[in-house]
C-alpha cells in the first residue's frame, strides 16, 4: 500500500486507539491525582468490563441488547467491587502509598484468577452491536472501531462535565489540591476517595466493554493497557486531566503511527525511553504541577 | 449485518453455572491424579508419569485438552492391563507455562514425587528452560509440543518427542504443496518468538527450494491485540498469504483481516494453530470461508476415516466436529492433544520392550537403548493420526501432515503428505552423548 | 551482649544454619534452598533502595536480567568460564544502574516508580527486539557451554547439587555481608537519613543525590549478581526473567519479610516460594491464594515479618 493511505490507516487506528487509551488512563489519572496512589488492579478493571460484557451477551442473546445491558450493568458491577476493595483494605490500610501498591497487586492477582477459574482461558468474542464495513478506496475499515471512538469521546465529555460542573468534581479538585485544607472546608475525604476510586474502576471497565467486540475478552487482557496508561498518566502528568487526555492522544497517535511502519516493539521501546526523558525533564509531567 | 438469536445457541444459565462450577472445584482438587482407578492389578507396582502441564498461564487451553486426553489414554491403557501388568499412574503438577516454574516443576516431579518420567510440556520456551533440568536429573523427559527443540539436537539425550511431529517438518511438508498449488509469492505473517522463527525459516528454506519467494516476512509481538496495521504491510502483488497465529488475538487477525482485503484477497493459508479451541462457526470467521490450513488430525470427520480414529474420538470425548461431547461449545485442540495419547502408548510400547522396572540408572539406560532403537509407529488405536516413522538420533517423530479447506464453517481435507514430504537433514545426534 | 555482638552473631549463625542445612534436606528441597539463596540476595539487593534508602522501583527487572545476561551470553557465545561471566555480569547491572541513576533520581515517589518501570519495560522489550542475539523470550542454556569451575584440583561442575548448594550460599553470604555492613557504616545511617527526611539531610549538608546514585547502584550491583548467579547455577536465560512480574517478585518478597531488616529478603523469598509450591500442589489457581495472602500481609503485617518482630520484641535488629 502506499504511503498516503498506510499514513490514513495509521491515523484511523491512532486515533481510535488514543479515545480508548485516554477512557483508561483517565480513570487511573483521577485516581492518582485526588488519592496520591497507583492502583496497579487499574488494568484488572478494564479486562472484568470485557468479560462481564460477554457474560451479558451470552445471557441475553441478542447482540444489540446484550451489548447495551453490558455497558450499564458492567461498570456497576466492576464500580462496586472497587467500592468493597476501598472500603475493605485501602481504607484500612490508610492509602499508604506502599502497601496500596503491595494490596492492589494483591487484588491484581486475586481478580484475574478468579476469572481464569469462573470464565476459564480461552479468549471469547462478543458480537458489536452495529457491524459494517467503510469501505475506503484502498483498504475496508469497521465501521464498529469508529464508533468505539464516538462513544469513547461521550464518556470523556460526561466525566469532564463531572469533574468541573458538579459538586462531587469540586470536592476532587480540592482534595487534589491540599487534602487538610479541604477537609477543613468541609469535604468528606473518605467519600470522595471511595467515589472517586469507583469512578476510575467504572471509566476502565466502560472501556472493557467497548473494546471487546473489537479484540475478544480473555482474563490476561489487562497488562498491556495498565502500561499504556501508566504512559500516559506520567507523560500528562500526574493529576492533570487536561495532561491525561492530551497526552492520551500524542501516545495513541504516535503509537498507532510509528507500529504501522515500524515494528510495534521498537515503537514501544522508544515510547518507554520518551517517558522517562519527558519525567527526567519534568518531573511533574508535562502539564502536571511540579510535585518533589 | 446482525446474527440471528439461533446463532447465539443460549447455554442454560444453569447449565454454565454447573459447568463452570464443577471446573472451579475440579481446579481446586488440584495435582490429581488422573486416569481413573489402579485397582484390579493386585500387588503391582504403577508406573508413575509426571505430567507437566499447562494449567494456567497463556497455555491454559492446550494444557485442559492435554489433561482430557492423558486421562482418556491412561483409562484406555489401564482398561487393557496396563504397561507390562502395570497401572499409570499421573502425577499432574501446574507449570503456569512460565519457563522460571517449568524447571521447578520438573525437579519436584522427580524429586518430590519420585515419579519413573516426566511429560507433557508444550509450549517451546517452557521446553527449553525446563529440558536441561531433566537432563541433570537423569529422568526421561517426553515432550509433546511440536517444537523444533528436541529435534535440533540441542536438548539433551533424555529428551524424546515421539508423539508429533515436529513444527520444521510440518512446514517442509506442507510448503511444497503451497507453493505448488496457491502461489510462489508468498508473504508471511508469524509471532515474533521462537515458534514463529521456525515457520520464518523452514519455509524460507521451503520457498527456495520450490522455486518461490518470500515477499515479506512480518512478525507480530506475542501480546498483539490488533492487527490492521499488519495487513497494510503485505505487498499488493502476494499471491498466498501464510499466516501462523496463536495466542487469543486470532478471531480479531480474522476479522481485521477480512476488514482488510474484503473481495480482493489472495490466496490465504493457515495453521491450525491460530484456531485450536476455537469454533471455525464463531462469528467473525466467516472471511475464512475458502482458505486453507494445516491440520495434524482432521478436527472435522471426513467420512471415510478408520474404525479406530472413530475409536480414538469417542475414548477422548470429541464429536464429529471435534467439540467436547458433554459441551459442544468447547472446542478441542485436536492437532495437539493427540500428541499426549501418542506419547503414552509410546511410553508403554518403550517399557515393555526394554524391560524397565525402576527409576535407576540402568533402567533408563535400556528405557532409553530401546526407544532410540526404535523405528515406526503403524497407525491403529496406539497411534490414530496416522503412521509414524521415528529417528532414534534425534529422538523425533515424523508423520503425515493435512490441508485442509474451509467449506460452509467445517475443514475438509484436500490433501495429505508423505511422511517423506516432511523429511529434512538432521542436525544432531543424541545417540553419541554420554547418559 | 551488646547490640553489635547479637548482631553478628545472628547474621552468622543463620549463615552457619544455612551451610548445615544442606546436609539434612531431602533433595527435592535442595534444590529449591539453592534456588531460594540465589533469589534472596535479588530481594536483599532491591532492599537496599526500597528498605534503606526509601525508593520503591518497579523496574529493578532490569538488573537482574542484566546481571543475567552479562554473565550468560559470553558463555553462550564465547564459551567465557564461569569467574570472568560472573564479573560482566555484576559489571553490566552495576553500570545500567549508574546510567539509569543519573536520568532518573530527579524524580521521586510516584514519578520515579513509574521511570523505572518504564526503564525495565524498554529492556525487556530489547531482549525481545534483539532477538537474534538474545533468543529472545524462548531463551537458551547455558550448562553444555560452562566449564566446570577450577578450585585447586578439583573440577567443580555446576550441574552438582553440592556446587550449586554451596554457590548459591555464597552469593547469598556476601550481600548478606554487604548489607549488614552498609546498614551499619555511616554511610548508611545517612540513607537512612535520607529516607526518613530527605529534605532535612540536605540541611544537614549531604549531597543526597551522590548518596541515593550510590545506594542504587549497590542495589544494582547486587540484584545483577544475583541474576549472574542464576545464569550460572540453573542454565536457563530467557525474557521472561526481564518482565514486569520479575520486578514485583523482590518487593513482594522483602515487603514480605520486613523492608529495611536484613534478613527480611530471605525470610520473605523463602516464604513466598514454598507458598506457591504448597498451595499449587493443592489448587491450580494458586495466585488466587497468593493474591489473598498479600492482601491480608499488608493489611495486618505492613512491617512484614520481621519488621513487626523488630516493633515488638527485638528493637536492635538490623
Amino acid at each position: 500500500m502506499s504511503f498516503g493511505p498506510h499514513l490514513f490507516l495509521a491515523l484511523l487506528e491512532g486515533t481510535v486507539s488514543a479515545f480508548v487509551l485516554a477512557l483508561i488512563a483517565l480513570g487511573l489519572s483521577l485516581v492518582f491525582g485526588v488519592m496520591r496512589i497507583v492502583n496497579v488492579a487499574h488494568g484488572e478493571f478494564y479486562m472484568l468490563g470485557a468479560v462481564l460484557a460477554w457474560v451479558c451477551a451470552d445471557a441475553v442473546g441478542t447482540p444489540v441488547a446484550g451489548f447495551m445491558i453490558a455497558l450499564v450493568a458492567a461498570p456497576l458491577a466492576v464500580g462496586a467491587l472497587a467500592l468493597a476493595a476501598d472500603r475493605w483494605v485501602l481504607r484500612r490500610i490508610d492509602y499508604h502509598p506502599e502497601s496500596t501498591i503491595v494490596a492492589t497487586i494483591g487484588l491484581l492477582y486475586m481478580i484475574q484468577q478468579a476469572v481464569l477459574m469462573l470464565y476459564g482461558p480461552d479468549a471469547r468474542p462478543v458480537t458489536p452491536p452495529v457491524y459494517f464495513v467503510v469501505q475506503f478506496p484502498w483498504f475496508g475499515y469497521s465501521g464498529y472501531k469508529l464508533v468505539v471512538a464516538g462513544v469513547s469521546a461521550l464518556l470523556l465529555v460526561a466525566t469532564w462535565l463531572l469533574v468541573t460542573r458538579t459538586r462531587l468534581g469540586l470536592y476532587m479538585r480540592a482534595a487534589q489540591q491540599d487534602l487538610e485544607m479541604a477537609q477543613a472546608f468541609g469535604v468528606p475525604a473518605r467519600r470522595v476517595y471511595a467515589l472517586v476510586f469507583t469512578l476510575g474502576a467504572m471509566l476502565a471497565a466502560a472501556a472493557g466493554v467497548l473494546i471487546v467486540p473489537i479484540e475478544q475478552a480473555h482474563y490476561l487482557m489487562g497488562l498491556d493497557p495498565l502500561l499504556l496508561s501508566f504512559i500516559v498518566v506520567i507523560i500528562g502528568g500526574l493529576g492533570s486531566l487536561r495532561g491525561t487526555l492530551v497526552a492520551a492522544f500524542a501516545v495513541g497517535l504516535s503509537d498507532g503511527i510509528v507500529s504501522v511502519f515500524f515494528s510495534p516493539t521498537l515503537a514501544k521501546i522508544v515510547a518507554t525511553l520518551l517517558v522517562a526523558a519527558v519525567l527526567v525533564v519534568r518531573p511533574g509531567g508535562l502539564f502536571g504541577e511540579e510535585r518533589a | 449485518m446482525q446474527e440471528d438469536l439461533k446463532d447465539f445457541p443460549l447455554l442454560a444459565r444453569r447449565g454454565f453455572t454447573r459447568r463452570r462450577t464443577l471446573q472451579s472445584l475440579g481446579a481446586i482438587a488440584g495435582a490429581s491424579l488422573l486416569g481413573g482407578p489402579t485397582r484390579g492389578f493386585g500387588q503391582a507396582k504403577p508406573i508413575r508419569i509426571g505430567f507437566q502441564v499447562h494449567r494456567t498461564g497463556i497455555g491454559a487451553t492446550y494444557g485442559r485438552w492435554f489433561e482430557r486426553t492423558t486421562a482418556a489414554a491412561v483409562k484406555q491403557i489401564n482398561a487393557k492391563g496396563g504397561i507390562g501388568g502395570r497401572p499409570i499412574e499421573i502425577v499432574a503438577e501446574d507449570d503456569g507455562t512460565d519457563p522460571k516454574r517449568g524447571p521447578e516443576v520438573v525437579e519436584k516431579l522427580a524429586r518430590q514425587h519420585k515419579v519413573d518420567f516426566v511429560y507433557g510440556t508444550l509450549f517451546s520456551h517452557v521446553v527449553i528452560a525446563s529440558a536441561p533440568r531433566a537432563g541433570e536429573l537423569k529422568i526421561p523427559y517426553f515432550v509433546v509440543s511440536e517444537g523444533y527443540h528436541v529435534a535440533s539436537g540441542k536438548m539433551n539425550r533424555y529428551c524424546f518427542q515421539p508423539g508429533i511431529t515436529d513444527v520444521r517438518a510440518q512446514v517442509t511438508a506442507v510448503g511444497s504443496w503451497i507453493l505448488g498449488k496457491l502461489g510462489k509469492k508468498v508473504t508471511m505473517i508469524f509471532p515474533d518468538y521462537a515458534f514463529g522463527y521456525d515457520h520464518r525459516d523452514y519455509f524460507s528454506q521451503a520457498a527456495e527450494k520450490h522455486g518461490g519467494r518470500v515477499l515479506e516476512k512480518l512478525a507480530i509481538p506475542p501480546a498483539e491485540r490488533s492487527f490492521t496495521k499488519y495487513f497494510a504491510r503485505v505487498p499488493a502483488d502476494t499471491e498466498v498469504l501464510y499466516h501462523v497465529m496463536v495466542g487469543p488475538g486470532v478471531l480479531t487477525f480474522v476479522k481485521e483481516m477480512g476488514e482488510h482485503f474484503g473481495k480482493k484477497r489472495p490466496q490465504i493459508f493457515g495453521f491450525i494453530d491460530s484456531l485450536e479451541g476455537v469454533d471455525m462457526a464463531s462469528p467473525g470467521l466467516e472471511y475464512l470461508d475458502g482458505t486453507y490450513f494445516w491440520e495434524a488430525f482432521p478436527r472435522y470427520t471426513q467420512g471415510n476415516e478408520p474404525g479406530y480414529v472413530k475409536e480414538y474420538r469417542k475414548l477422548v470425548g470429541v464429536n464429529d466436529a471435534g467439540a467436547s461431547l458433554a459441551d459442544p461449545k468447547d472446542v478441542s485442540t485436536f492437532s495437539h492433544m493427540f500428541g499426549c495419547w501418542e506419547t503414552l502408548h509410546v511410553i508403554k510400547q518403550a517399557v515393555e520392550k526394554s524391560g524397565y522396572k525402576d527409576p535407576a540408572p540402568a533402567d533408563y539406560k535400556k528405557l532409553i537403548e530401546a526407544l532410540e532403537a526404535m523405528k515406526e509407529f503403524p497407525a491403529g488405536l496406539a497411534h490414530p493420526q496416522g503412521a509414524k516413522r521415528f529417528d532414534g538420533r534425534l529422538h523425533q517423530c515424523y508423520g503425515h501432515q493435512n490441508i485442509s479447506r474451509v467449506e460452509g464453517k467445517k475443514l475438509k481435507v484436500v490433501h495429505r503428505t508423505k511422511i517423506e514430504d516432511g523429511l529434512y537433514p538432521p542436525e544432531g545426534d543424541y545417540t553419541k552423548q554420554p547418559l | 551482649m551488646s547490640t553489635s555482638r547479637k548482631v553478628l552473631a545472628l547474621h552468622l549463625g543463620v549463615l552457619a544454619a544455612l551451610f548445615l542445612l544442606q546436609f539434612v534436606l531431602p533433595a527435592y528441597h535442595h534444590t529449591n534452598a539453592a534456588r531460594i539463596m540465589v533469589l534472596a540476595a535479588y530481594a536483599a539487593g532491591y532492599n537496599v533502595l526500597l528498605g534503606y534508602t526509601g525508593l520503591m522501583s518497579l523496574g529493578h527487572a532490569m538488573f537482574f536480567a542484566a546481571g543475567m545476561y552479562g554473565a550468560g551470553l559470553p558463555v553462550y557465545y564465547l564459551g567465557l568460564g564461569a569467574p570472568a561471566a560472573f564479573g560482566i555480569g555484576i559489571a553490566a547491572g552495576t553500570a545500567l544502574a549508574l546510567v539509569f541513576g543519573l536520568m532518573a533520581l530527579r524524580t521521586s515517589g510516584p514519578s520515579f516508580l513509574i521511570v523505572s518501570m518504564m526503564f525495565g519495560q524498554a529492556l525487556y522489550l530489547a531482549t525481545l527486539y534483539f532477538n537474534d542475539v538474545t533468543l529472545g523470550d524462548q531463551g537458551f542454556i547455558v550448562s553444555d557451554k560452562l566449564a566446570p569451575l577450577a578450585l585447586g584440583d578439583a573440577a567443580l561442575g555446576f550441574h552438582e547439587p553440592a556446587v550449586k548448594y554451596n554457590l548459591a550460599l555464597l552469593l547469598f553470604a556476601a550481600s548478606l555481608a554487604a548489607t549488614l555492613a552498609l546498614r551499619l557504616s555511616a554511610i548508611g545511617r545517612v540513607l537512612v537519613g535520607i529516607r526518613g527526611n530527605e529534605e532535612r539531610t540536605r540541611l544537614l549538608g549531604y549531597d543526597s543525590f551522590r548518596y541515593k546514585l550510590g545506594s542504587l547502584a549497590v542495589s544494582g550491583a547486587l540484584s545483577a549478581a544475583a541474576g549472574a548467579g542464576y545464569a550460572l547455577l540453573f542454565s536457563y536465560v530467557g525474557s521472561t526473567f526481564a518482565s514486569i512480574l520479575f520486578s514485583i517478585y523482590p518487593l513482594l518478597w522483602a515487603l514480605l519479610g520486613g523492608i529495611g531488616t536484613i534478613l527480611g529478603p530471605l525470610v520473605g523469598t523463602a516464604l513466598m516460594f514454598y507458598l506457591v509450591d504448597t498451595v499449587s500442589g493443592v489448587t491450580s489457581s494458586y495466585l488466587l491464594f497468593v493474591g489473598a495472602a498479600l492482601v491480608a500481609l499488608i493489611l495486618w503485617f505492613p512491617q512484614g515479618i520481621l519488621g513487626t518482630l523488630r516493633n515488638r520484641w527485638l528493637p536492635w535488629l538490623p
